[in-house]
């Protein structure tokens, strides 16, 4: 790709993003406008500004990354991702609105009047908040190595960071929901329009279908590099022309003929694969313990990992802590709700894109299954399908985009992460303890992501949402629909639930077991660690029934009257 | 590797925090083991095990204050059950022998009734029961009886009886301390009740001399202005709910201001900057709009020219700042001081010490009124909201959709 386009408009995105940001307030100068200025914000906007921050680096480049190397079952990624906010439009959108919370803590004390599930619920928010942040660090550097070739892994991540603490710590946004609305709209062109010109250079080639079920094949001869040392399985003999270390033999442009097996590739190798040869299945090196784990038990277990991932994903929407802080802007509960209608339409036009990106990768850039470098399909294909200056100017397009998803999607958790730090876990209050929370809220992920690597993006988003559904989903919505829940058994489920989700997650990052059934039950949390933490809740709360505190009846009439009924109520 | 050092790092870090967080709560002042004779250690002991029963005690005598209270003050006593009552039933019963509850409330009216101690045998069935005597000692607040401590030990024990007794009047202390806080509140309550905010009479008087002159000449505007004039009483007039929405207080702001500049006319002009995502926090109700005429009282305070007024309010966080701004005559900070500290009353209106008083009063110390003035350079008033505050919600909407 060439960076002499992709370069200007990434600082394009960071700039117009900071303009937007400190430009996009209404201003009257005339009484009259008053009601101009003092409008609150719709639905439609409000729905922009919520996908603008939650469409991110796993929903513009991992999934479709995941849908080239491993085919039309990942669609169940962008469906779990948009169905999440029909959960969330049936069981809490509006009672959350009603019950005045800004926060999930907020909430946890409005609904349970205790400050020590409040504390916890805080915790809860620090881990999913920073589980999140993380694979946004690792897309934005996996963003700057495919526009700057040579460029090390982690610049990309540091600068977002940099660039999101900066504008988060000087007092944030001044118009925020304006700037998020944006960035949906830009990440929807981003991806829309080059994905109209690759479906035309499609149409041109001829519309091949033929990689769309059968496994990936070159067609055309292709040299490739592999970065990280790989194993590669071999079903059948393959012919392949080697610069390298293959098998701990050292050939220099040698045309080899491996046999079935698996063969171990040192890294810096380049194969050259002729045309028409079937891209073969690969596992990484064993010095990188991370990333292939989740996709074995994947394959060895896929109808578990669907539907652990379909609950996480479905569930784990209503708890992720970015999201939430927004309904707040809605006036009303009503408009709360209509405004979870507006975001599903937003997001599901969205999530049409990224497997048409992941399909045309199969056709044209099979060889990222090799290298590793799956993620990066979006941002190559351009360049790869149409090239010319043409490609550059889209790739550009791409790039900025991908920026873009990571800004606003980093932003917005680092504020809501910040924010948490700074009240509930920092000694007292202040400006000075806000900046220092949005260090911290920043660091550790950063930190994190460079020590962790590569895990694929849709992969680690899809962990963060596994704890966010056995914690959150668990205590609203049983907190909304349940007037038996007490503080004892809220924690109960939260610490059970959640915790043991992390513990699966934390496992599972660290390479631990490996393989087998332990390893499909670790790396798919949801499917048990979820109804665990209701049954808990559940439970401890039955148990526990002298904890009911005092005014459940009326808070829970508040979450579930309409707001007009309500002064009628309390007059 | 570096992948596998990551996990652990994420694994430990709970651990780690658990560890610390327990270790803080298990903390006992194990620092002063080595100081003092073994009669000075059970001192230090008795007293620890005192000050860890006081705060749920502090909070009122409930049947949960009483759960958490109960187990403390029973290794206070030593015995092998201790009930904590109120009038009309057993609000916890700690250690053995809980089947003695009925028999026990039994017994407790005479000296529920005449607020005197007394001890007692119990009967009971099973043989290897060791609850057979109760010691009773009356909670006493004010001189009324709030319930019982009934200690219960195998025999007769005229130290039980005095460490009882002792425990008993401990305990009442706490109540009479709780009973204390609660008068406290309500007159916290009472307070913001009173304090709540009124229209300045000035401002009525005005308003209807200015909607008069217009009546003969512009009698269109002067309806429009009687329509102003009533949407904003309508607004301060109201009865139910203590807190509004920032949303319908600007609007407040604007029929008010429409009244201003009736009067005024070009003198004054307003610019209103508002971040949208802020307008659905709930706040006291009428808190901004005495700030707001504050500012045009003293931007037009002995200036013959034009005044300006700036409305911001921004987004921060977790908070709302609400900015209001003149460039009027400002004020003597060392008097401003003196007002807000209520030593000089100020001239007219509603004082900007209510204002402060009450968000002092909902907020906390930390959310009183921030002001930067001087003589001659206007003035500049900082609201902190925060966007939640338990038991703050606004009422039901009053502004049409």
């Amino acid at each position: 790709m060439n960076s002499g386009y992709a370069v200007p408009a990434v600082a394009l995105v960071v700039l117009a993003t900071v303009l937007v940001g400190a430009f996009g307030l209404r201003i009257s100068r005339t009484t009259s406008d008053f009601y101009v200025a003092s409008r609150t914000v719709g639905p439609r906007l409000n729905a922009a500004a919520i996908s603008g921050e939650y469409l991110s680096a796993a929903s513009f480049l991992g999934i479709a990354g995941l849908v080239l190397v491993q085919g039309p079952d990942m669609l169940w990624y962008p469906v779990g991702y948009t169905a999440g906010y029909l959960v969330l439009l049936l069981f809490v959108a509006a009672p959350l609105r009603r019950s005045g919370a800004y926060t999930l803590p907020d909430f946890a004390e409005a609904r349970l009047a205790s400050q020590a599930v409040r504390r916890l619920a805080g915790a809860f928010v620090v881990g999913v908040g920073w589980l999140y942040l993380l694979p946004q660090l690792q897309g934005a550097g996996l963003t700057l190595t495919a526009v700057l070739t040579g460029a090390p892994d982690w610049l990309g991540g540091v600068i977002v960071a940099v660039v999101v603490t900066a504008i988060v710590a000087a007092g944030g946004m001044r118009s925020i929901t304006f700037v998020q609305a944006f960035q949906y709209w830009l990440k929807l062109t981003a991806l829309l329009v080059p994905a109209l010109f690759l479906v035309l250079a499609w149409q041109r080639d001829g519309a091949p279908s033929h990689a769309f079920d059968e496994p990936a094949a070159f067609r055309e001869q292709r040299v490739v590099r592999v970065e990280d040392g790989l194993d590669l399985r071999l079903e059948e003999p393959l012919t392949v022309t080697v610069h390298g270390t293959v098998d701990g033999r050292v050939h220099r442009g040698t045309e080899l003929r491996l046999p079935a097996g698996t063969h171990h590739i040192d890294g810096g190798t380049r194969l050259t694969f002729a045309e028409g040869t079937e891209v073969p299945a690969a596992g990484r090196g064993v010095d990188d313990a991370l990333s292939p784990s989740r996709a074995e038990s994947r394959e060895e277990r896929p109808l578990y990992a669907t539907y652990g991932l379909i609950l996480a994903t479905f569930f784990g929407t209503m708890g992720l802590p970015h999201v939430v802080v927004r309904f707040y802007t809605s006036p009303h509960g009503v408009a709360a709700r209509r405004t979870t209608v507006a975001v599903l339409g937003l997001i599901g036009a969205f999530y049409l894109l990224p497997p048409v990106y992941g399909a045309l990768g199969r056709l044209y850039a099979p060889e990222l299954t090799l290298t590793g470098n799956a993620d990066a399909a979006v941002l190559l294909l351009p360049d790869r399908v149409i090239g010319g200056a043409g490609g550059d100017l889209l790739g550009a397009l791409v790039a900025g985009g991908a920026f873009a998803a990571f800004l606003s999607t980093a932003s917005g958790l680092t504020m809501a992460v910040a924010g948490v730090l700074t009240q509930d876990v920092l000694p007292s209050r202040g400006v000075r303890h806000f900046r220092l929370g949005t260090v911290l809220a920043m660091a550790v992920p950063l930190g994190a992501s460079i020590l962790v690597g590569g895990l694929p993006v849709a992969d680690a988003v899809g962990l963060a949402f596994a704890v966010s559904a056995s914690s959150f989903c668990p205590l609203l919505v049983l907190g909304i629909w349940w007037r038996r829940l007490t503080p004892p058994g809220a924690a109960a489920g939260m610490l059970v639930g959640g915790g043991s989700a992390f513990l699966a997650v934390a496992a599972t990052m660290a390479g631990y077991p490996g393989e087998g059934p332990w390893h499909a039950l670790l790396a798919w949390p949801a499917l048990w660690s979820v109804p665990l933490g209701f049954l808990t809740m559940v439970l401890v709360s039955l148990a526990t029934p002298g904890r009911v505190p005092p005014g459940t009846a009326s808070v829970l009439a508040r979450f579930h009257l309409p707001e007009e009924l309500r002064s009628e109520v309390s007059a | 590797m570096s992948g596998f050092l990551a996990g652990l790092l994420v694994a430990v870090l709970p651990l780690l925090a658990a560890g610390f967080w327990l270790g803080r709560r298990t903390a006992r002042p194990t620092s002063l083991a080595g100081l003092g004779t073994p009669v000075e250690h059970a001192t230090f002991a008795t007293l620890h095990t005192a000050s860890l029963a006081t705060p749920p005690l502090r909070a009122g005598l409930t049947e949960e204050t009483a759960r958490k209270a109960a187990r403390k003050l029973r290794s206070l006593l030593g015995t092998d059950a201790l009930c904590l009552t109120d009038h009309d039933r057993v609000l916890v019963w700690d250690g053995v022998g809980a089947h003695h509850r009925t028999e026990i409330m039994e017994r407790l009216a005479g000296p529920l009734d005449s607020g005197r101690g007394e001890a007692f045998p119990l009967t009971c069935d099973t043989p290897d029961c060791t609850v057979r005597w109760a010691v009773v000692a009356p909670l006493t607040v004010d001189d009324r009886v709030h319930g019982a401590l009934v200690a219960c030990a195998p025999r007769e024990s005229a130290v039980l009886v005095r460490a009882a007794g002792e425990v008993a009047r401990w305990v009442s202390v706490q109540l009479e301390l709780a009973d204390l806080d609660q008068s406290r509140t309500r007159l916290i309550e009472a307070e913001i009740r009173a304090l709540r905010a009124q229209i300045s009479p000035h401002f009525i008087f005005n308003s209807l001399a200015v909607i008069a002159s217009f009546v003969r000449t512009d009698p269109e505007r002067a309806r429009e202005l009687l329509l102003e004039f009533a949407d904003f009483t309508r607004y301060s007039f109201r009865r139910h709910g203590d807190f509004t929405t920032l949303a319908d207080e600007l609007h407040a702001i604007d029929h008010y201001l429409a009244l201003v500049r009736a009067r005024f006319g070009d003198r004054l002009s307003v610019t209103l900057q508002i971040a949208p995502e802020v307008l659905p926090v709930a706040l006291p109700f009428l808190c901004l709009q005495p700030l707001v005429e504050n500012a045009v009282k003293h931007g037009l305070e002995g200036k013959s020219d034009q005044c300006h007024i700036q409305i911001t309010a921004q987004d921060a966080g977790a908070e709302a700042l609400v900015v209001i701004e003149d460039d009027g005559a400002g004020m003597d900070p060392g008097l401003l001081r003196r007002i807000l500290a209520r030593e000089v009353s100020p001239t007219g209106g509603i004082g900007l010490s209510n204002v402060d008083d009450r968000l002092r009063q909902v907020y906390g110390d930390d959310y009183g009124l921030v002001i930067e003035t001087a003589a001659g350079a206007g003035m500049k008033i900082t609201v902190r909201l925060p966007k939640y505050q338990p038991g703050v919600h606004s009422a039901g909407r009053l502004t049409p959709k």
